[in-house]
């Protein structure tokens, strides 16, 4: 990697690490006897070991490489090994925390393991450690491919990256030290969000300078999918952790908005950070692997460009959804309400797009599951959302509020949507990418899917359930007018279903691991590829699913 | 409501923003050739960036035909 650098491009990079060490330092010496002087040393490691790998090869020769006859790739290949670790670590993570919900005492006594500690690990770790990742990869290959140049330099992809793993790992340590802003999804403290700032205005200006060298006049929906994620979740973050440091010597600052105000301003992020980091950019990745993988172009189009200004305007206004029968004012709540409820016509329009696109090539959905991966995540991307918009209605949110059913809701879309389009796409990415023939195992990518699903559809049902059980209890009068149940008989009769949820996941995570075991193995065991080509489509897609049908 | 005083402004500017980009994709000429554009991405024998029209290729004037 570092010998496909430039002199130039290695002695910025080196510039960088050093600035890197210097502020790990300054943190470590300030931050003493405060979570943030550990957080100094992980940064002072971190970048003493890139700093040590660009040391050894700083005399290496210049490669001789022509930089304009290929894309550059080796960062969307880190990118994806990157993500799959995030999503065996977070999805444990979540089993873990799921299996204290149902047995308290695999907290084992320590401050560090308890569920308001390791449960923002899992959601950190799955939405930004796995999700992020795959995202930024994903978005480098396609932002070449579809604009048919190469990105600029060399040194920019890897501060994206590792820089934005640098925010992961500081926020995940953080919370199992006890670090958080409170707001969730943004529970990082003052200096890693600051951070984050930097990598993201770098990442965005890769992308623009990308796009400007673009050798295809068009720029394909999936860019412009991408560049919302990207633009605004840069705008929300910031809005969003607008906050004073309690001081400069400490991980703790307060809020620049206080009461209703910050609570507004949390979920206006909160619900735009599920659009724009769980919605837009996946389903730029949709819009760009499915078609390839299924080789027919995407059914409209137009739909795809329609769809994408549609959730672009409507999705910034629902936020207030998440609040409703609070002391925010009732006209706001029903903006939301209205705003939510419109969404679904952008969201349905691509999901039918995606699922039209199938349409005549339903035979690849049957032998082919990378295909079949992206089929259901667009049945549950159009199942989650019509969810969602029924739940923005205030009557009804007066019932799943507080309840197990927003959980479900959740990992409708966490995992049926999110994790399988990813998958889906990992598995249509990875041998081209590396220019192997196929996958290691398609049989493994069979199995990999299909307890996907039976991991999603257990967990699922599961919240449904318990959350309408849950709600309906808490709703119960007595003659009397009294509550006719306690909240620990509400709690005794989740039980079941936390124990079903908890093996739900289980599954869940071991198809993740199956799924970075067949990349290892794809990767060390599948013979290079000879003639060159970008997806493997034809050649996997000829296996029978099932070898016997023959 | 202070905190809207803030948030709408910035959901309209956010929104503005949307807007003018749309304008520009629109007078760009990006949406000429829609079902062209949804084709091309799945044309990619070779895997490879499009040289400079210094040095240019069969495919380089190919793709350029189909979208003006
Ligand atoms: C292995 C599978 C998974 C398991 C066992 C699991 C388990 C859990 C558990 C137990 C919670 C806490 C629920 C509560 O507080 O009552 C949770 C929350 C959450 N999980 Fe997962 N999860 C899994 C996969 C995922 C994936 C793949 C994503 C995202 C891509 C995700 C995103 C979230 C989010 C956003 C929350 C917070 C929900 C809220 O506050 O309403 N999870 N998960
Ligand atoms: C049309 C689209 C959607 C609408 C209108 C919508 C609406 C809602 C509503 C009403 C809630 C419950 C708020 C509450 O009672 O507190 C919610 C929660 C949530 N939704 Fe959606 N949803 C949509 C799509 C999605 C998708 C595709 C995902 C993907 C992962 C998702 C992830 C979440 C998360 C993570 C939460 C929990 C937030 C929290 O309390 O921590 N939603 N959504």
């Amino acid at each position: 990697m570092i010998s496909s650098l430039t002199q130039a491009e290695r002695g910025a990079a080196m510039l960088i690490t050093l600035a890197g060490m210097v502020a790990g330092l300054a943190m470590a010496a300030a931050g003493q006897g405060d979570p943030m002087g550990a957080h100094g040393w992980i940064v002072l490691l971190f970048f003493a070991l890139f700093f040590g790998l660009l040391a050894r090869a700083a005399y290496g020769s210049d490669e001789l490489e022509d930089r304009s006859l290929a894309y550059y790739d080796d960062p969307t290949k880190v990118g994806i090994l990157l993500s799959l670790a995030w999503a065996v670590i977070a999805m444990g993570m979540g089993v873990w925390v799921a299996a204290q919900l149902a047995w308290p005492d695999l907290r084992f006594d320590a401050a560090w393991s308890g569920f308001g500690r390791l449960r923002p690990v899992h959601t950190s770790g799955v939405i930004f450690g796995f999700g992020g990742n795959a995202l930024i990869a994903t978005s480098f290959h396609i932002m070449q491919r579809t604009s048919r140049a190469r990105m600029p330099g060399q040194v920019a992809p890897w501060f994206v990256l590792f820089g934005f793993n640098l925010f992961c790992l500081i926020a995940a340590s953080g919370y199992l030290m006890g670090v958080t802003q409170s707001k969730e999804y943004a529970e990082p403290e003052w200096y890693a969000d600051i951070w984050l700032v930097v990598v993201w205005v770098v990442y965005f200006t890769l992308y623009i300078r990308t796009l400007a060298r673009r050798r295809e006049p068009h720029i394909y929906v999936a860019n412009w999918y991408y560049l919302a994620f990207i633009l605004v979740v840069a705008v929300l973050h910031i809005v969003n952790n607008l906050a004073v440091p309690a001081s400069w010597t400490g991980a703790k600052s307060y809020s620049a908005f206080s009461g209703v105000q910050d609570a507004m301003t949390q979920w206006w992020y909160g619900h735009n950070a599920v659009a724009f980091f769980l919605t837009s950019g996946f389903l730029g990745m949709l819009y760009y692997f499915l078609p390839k993988r299924a080789e027919r172009p995407i059914y409209s189009y137009r739909l795809s460009i329609l769809s994408f200004w549609g959730i672009t305007f409507f999705y910034i206004w629902a936020g207030s959804h998440h609040l409703h029968y609070t002391a925010l004012p009732h006209w706001v709540q029903t903006l939301g309400m209205t705003f939510s409820v419109m969404l679904l016509v952008p969201s349905w329009a691509s999901a039918g797009n995606a699922l039209m696109t199938l349409n005549g090539a339903w035979h690849k959905v049957r032998d082919d599951a990378t295909l079949r991966f992206m089929m259901v995540a667009a049945v549950f991307y159009g199942l989650s959302t019509f969810e969602g918009s029924f739940m923005a209605i205030r009557p009804v949110n007066g019932l799943s509020h507080y309840t197990e059913w927003t959980i479900g809701h959740v990992h409708a879309g966490a995992m049926g949507w999110v994790a399988l389009i990813t998958f889906g796409s990992i598995y249509a990415l990875v041998p081209g990418l590396w220019r192997r023939e196929t996958m290691y195992s398609w049989k493994a990518v069979e199995w990999h899917f299909w307890i996907a699903l039976a991991g999603t559809v257990i967990y699922v049902f599961a919240m449904w359930n318990s959350g309408i059980i849950q709600g309906l209890m808490w709703r119960t009068y007595g003659e009397s007018g009294t509550l006719r149940y306690s909240f620990t008989d509400s709690l005794v009769a989740m039980h079941p279903y936390y124990v079903a949820r908890a093996f739900g996941g289980l599954l869940f995570v071991t198809g993740a691991i199956i799924g970075a075991w067949n990349v290892v193995m794809t990767i060390r065991h599948v013979p290079r590829q000879v003639p060159e080509r970008d997806h493997p489509t034809t050649s996997e897609t000829m296996e029978p699913a099932l070898p016997a049908a023959e | 409501m202070s905190v809207l005083a803030f948030l709408i402004p910035v959901t309209l500017v956010m929104g503005a923003l949307g807007l003018a980009a749309f304008f520009w994709s629109l007078r760009s000429g990006q949406y000429e050739d829609l079902t062209g554009d949804a084709e091309r991405i799945l044309f990619d024998a070779d895997d490879t960036p499009l040289t400079p029209p210094r040095t240019s290729s069969r495919r380089d004037t190919t793709s350029k035909e189909t979208t003006k």
